[in-house]
């Protein structure tokens, strides 16, 4: 068997945390490298859309709800976290649902859902939306910066800069997606694609099954999370998906702006739309000095590459978005890959 | 720590940064028996060996199942004494009370310390009560302090040794699990209770089955992970662990995989790690309980690191809690 070097690239952070949690990386010939992508939705979500973020939460009358790791990242003045210890009301919640509750409680205030997240959040947050159209809460809206993963991989494989030779495939957006996206991938850009759980040894075997595809010259999409995903995926999720959002041009970090690659909300339910609510504006931001999280969303740089890695950028002072969530390349890195 | 900086709740979750704090605070009060770190104080008063403790108690639900906020505050606090081979004999209860709090959850919570304080063999000699605005707390904080007479002076060292065995009392991570799950009222995995408990019976059985009791620490904030590496850095030592041999309950680590958490870092009310001359690990254990394992072991090298080897047979640092976990997005 030849031995040419492989570069697999795992699209999701709870993947990311998994592969350093257990060592991976430590018992893979050192032919093998696995890199990590944009699979993290706190460290994809653009600079800008956290300021606009940081302006609606400045609105008078405005609860800001999100998830607990968006707390942190800085925008290109603050954080939210910053603007809650100066008295925004900004609430963590654990889910979408929250978010709704708190807007059924406060009904004077405006209740605005933070939202990032890819396939398998979002339907969650599309459920909510119907929820509140249905209770007919009027103060309650959503940040839609979700992601849909596809339009991302496509763009990384067009980049010249990155070379990629197989996806570790997300375990828990393939149970809303199914298998059958990853063909278009396989067909058009030749590269295997393997869905896989989270367990050590499903990775294992998921790196295995690519490393046999990419030898063989034969890519092809398998499963080998078979206990969790169906090639046709999660049809109702899906549709509850289709009925409150549509894919729109969004804006990544580190792969700038991908056609089709965010989610925003039909006409039917822009009533919901917080960026319709709050049309706040956000200068153009670049990224702090000297972070290369953009690079690293690309796989084009590793953490330790960084030279603000573990120095002047920690879990505790974050300088770029992979350090501060627990999904994030910088954190699984600090804390597992010393 | 910049002159700027603020109070996060990362300074208060057992990890890194709250080490730095008391590092920093404890720099001001330096004397012998503050710098040994330990659970408890261990003071002399004429020919008498005491231990002396204090904790306070915030959790919010203040009842989750398993225990309350009553249970962990005479629990919390006796194994403090137990850790230094204390029989704790005394406690004194402070109450903070939010205004508003319905005098039935008072009741409850002083029937839970009355039945704790019974149950591990301790009175309450002194107590206060105070009440601050609505807002200014979360219904009920509480404050123990507690004295106990320390049984086999000496015996328990300050410090763990190369060679020693490491040991675990039971499964980890169910009391930090039970909290969370009754904080956002999960519906699911229903059988997790906290592990409260308390653990000077137990310890007395560890000692009394060996002689070579090296080290006891109770694992509460942080969890086993920053347990394991309070030990490592105040012995001077490495710890080797093994995660196959770590207990976790199979619904614990249900729910730790569905959130995306890692149980090395939950807190446990009623787990302890012994570190014994591997001679006696054998006794130890069982005098620890039907579900105690031996962890790893305690090495000369690395020193003030604990390593981990993982279910796959990869090594790699075990690191103190950085910030609190968080449940994963996707």
């Amino acid at each position: 068997m030849s031995r040419d070097p492989i570069r697999l690239m795992e699209v999701c952070g709870t993947h990311t945390m998994a592969i350093a949690r257990a060592g991976i990386k430590k018992l893979l010939p050192p032919e093998i490298t696995l890199l990590s992508g944009p699979g993290c939705p706190v460290c994809v979500t653009a600079i800008q859309d956290i300021d606009r973020a940081l302006a609606v939460s400045r609105q008078k009358g405005v609860i800001l709800a999100t998830f607990g790791d968006m707390m942190r990242v800085p925008g290109s003045r603050g954080s939210l976290q910053d603007l809650k210890s100066e008295g925004c009301d900004i609430r963590v919640v654990y889910s979408c649902l929250d978010a709704l509750d708190i807007a059924e409680r406060h009904p004077r205030n405006e209740v605005v859902f933070l939202g990032v997240g890819f396939e398998t959040t979002s339907p969650t947050v599309a459920a909510t939306v119907l929820a509140a159209r249905g209770k007919g809460v009027r103060n309650f809206s959503v940040l839609s910066y979700f992601k849909r993963i596809f339009p991302a991989l496509e763009a990384l494989l067009v980049s010249e800069a990155v070379r990629i030779d197989g996806f570790i495939c997300p375990g828990h957006v393939s149970v809303i997606t199914g298998s059958r996206p990853y063909e278009k991938i396989v067909r058009r850009f030749k590269r295997p694609c393997v869905i896989t759980g989270f367990e050590p040894a499903d990775i294992l075997k998921g790196i295995g099954t690519l490393i046999r595809a990419h030898r063989s010259r034969r890519p092809c999409v398998v499963i080998e999370y078979r206990r969790a995903v169906r090639p046709d995926g999660n049809a109702k999720a899906r549709r509850l998906l289709d009925t409150v959002f549509e894919p729109a041009t969004a804006a990544w970090r580190g792969l700038g702006v991908i056609k089709k690659s965010g989610l925003a909300f039909r006409s039917a339910f822009k009533d919901f739309d917080a960026a319709r609510r709050w049309p706040v504006r956000a200068a153009a931001a670049g990224e702090p000095a000297g972070c290369l999280c953009a690079a690293v969303l690309r796989g084009i740089k590793t953490p330790a590459e960084c030279r603000l890695f573990r120095k002047r950028c920690t879990p505790q002072h974050p300088v770029g978005p992979c350090m501060v969530s627990s999904e994030g390349t910088c954190a699984a890195s600090y804390h597992y890959e010393r | 720590m910049p002159r700027d900086e603020r109070i996060t709740l990362a300074h208060g979750n057992g990890g890194r940064l709250m080490h730095e704090l008391i590092d920093r605070l404890a720099s001001r009060f330096s004397n012998a028996v503050l710098e040994e770190r330990a659970d408890a104080a261990e003071v002399r008063v004429d020919a008498a060996r005491l231990a002396f403790t204090t904790d306070s108690y915030v959790v919010s639900p203040l009842f989750f199942p398993g225990g309350d906020i009553g249970t962990l505050a005479v629990y919390g606090t006796v194994n403090d004494l137990a850790m230094k081979a204390a029989v704790p004999l005394f406690v004194s209860l402070a109450l903070i009370c939010e205004e508003g709090l319905p005098l039935r959850v008072l009741d409850r919570v002083a029937r839970s310390i009355q039945k704790a304080c019974r149950r591990a063999g301790v009175r309450v000699v002194t107590g206060d009560i105070k009440v601050v605005e609505k807002g200014a707390a979360q219904g009920l904080f509480v404050n123990t302090s507690g004295v106990g007479v320390i049984r086999y002076p000496g015996r328990v060292g300050v410090r763990a040794q190369a060679g020693d065995a490491v040991l675990v009392n039971g499964g980890i991570a169910e009391h930090g699990m039970a909290v969370f799950r009754a904080r956002h009222r999960m519906g699911f995995l229903a059988d997790i209770k906290s592990d409260c408990a308390p653990l000077d019976r137990v310890v007395g059985r560890c000692l009394a089955a060996s002689k070579r009791v090296r080290f006891l620490r109770d694992a509460t904030r942080g969890g086993l992970a920053t347990t394991l590496n309070e030990i490592a850095r105040v012995s001077g030592a490495g710890i080797e662990v093994s995660e196959e041999d770590v207990p976790v309950r199979p619904c614990v680590k249900k729910m730790c995989d569905i959130l995306g958490f890692d149980p090395l870092y939950i807190p446990c009310e009623g787990r302890f790690v012994c570190c014994v001359d591997a001679g006696d690990a054998g006794k130890v254990k069982k005098a620890m309980g039907p579900w105690a394992r031996v962890i790893g072991r305690v090495t000369g090298r690395h020193a003030g690191e604990v390593h981990l080897l993982t279910r796959v047979g990869a090594g790699r640092l075990l690191p103190m809690l950085e910030q609190d976990q968080l449940p994963r997005i996707c």
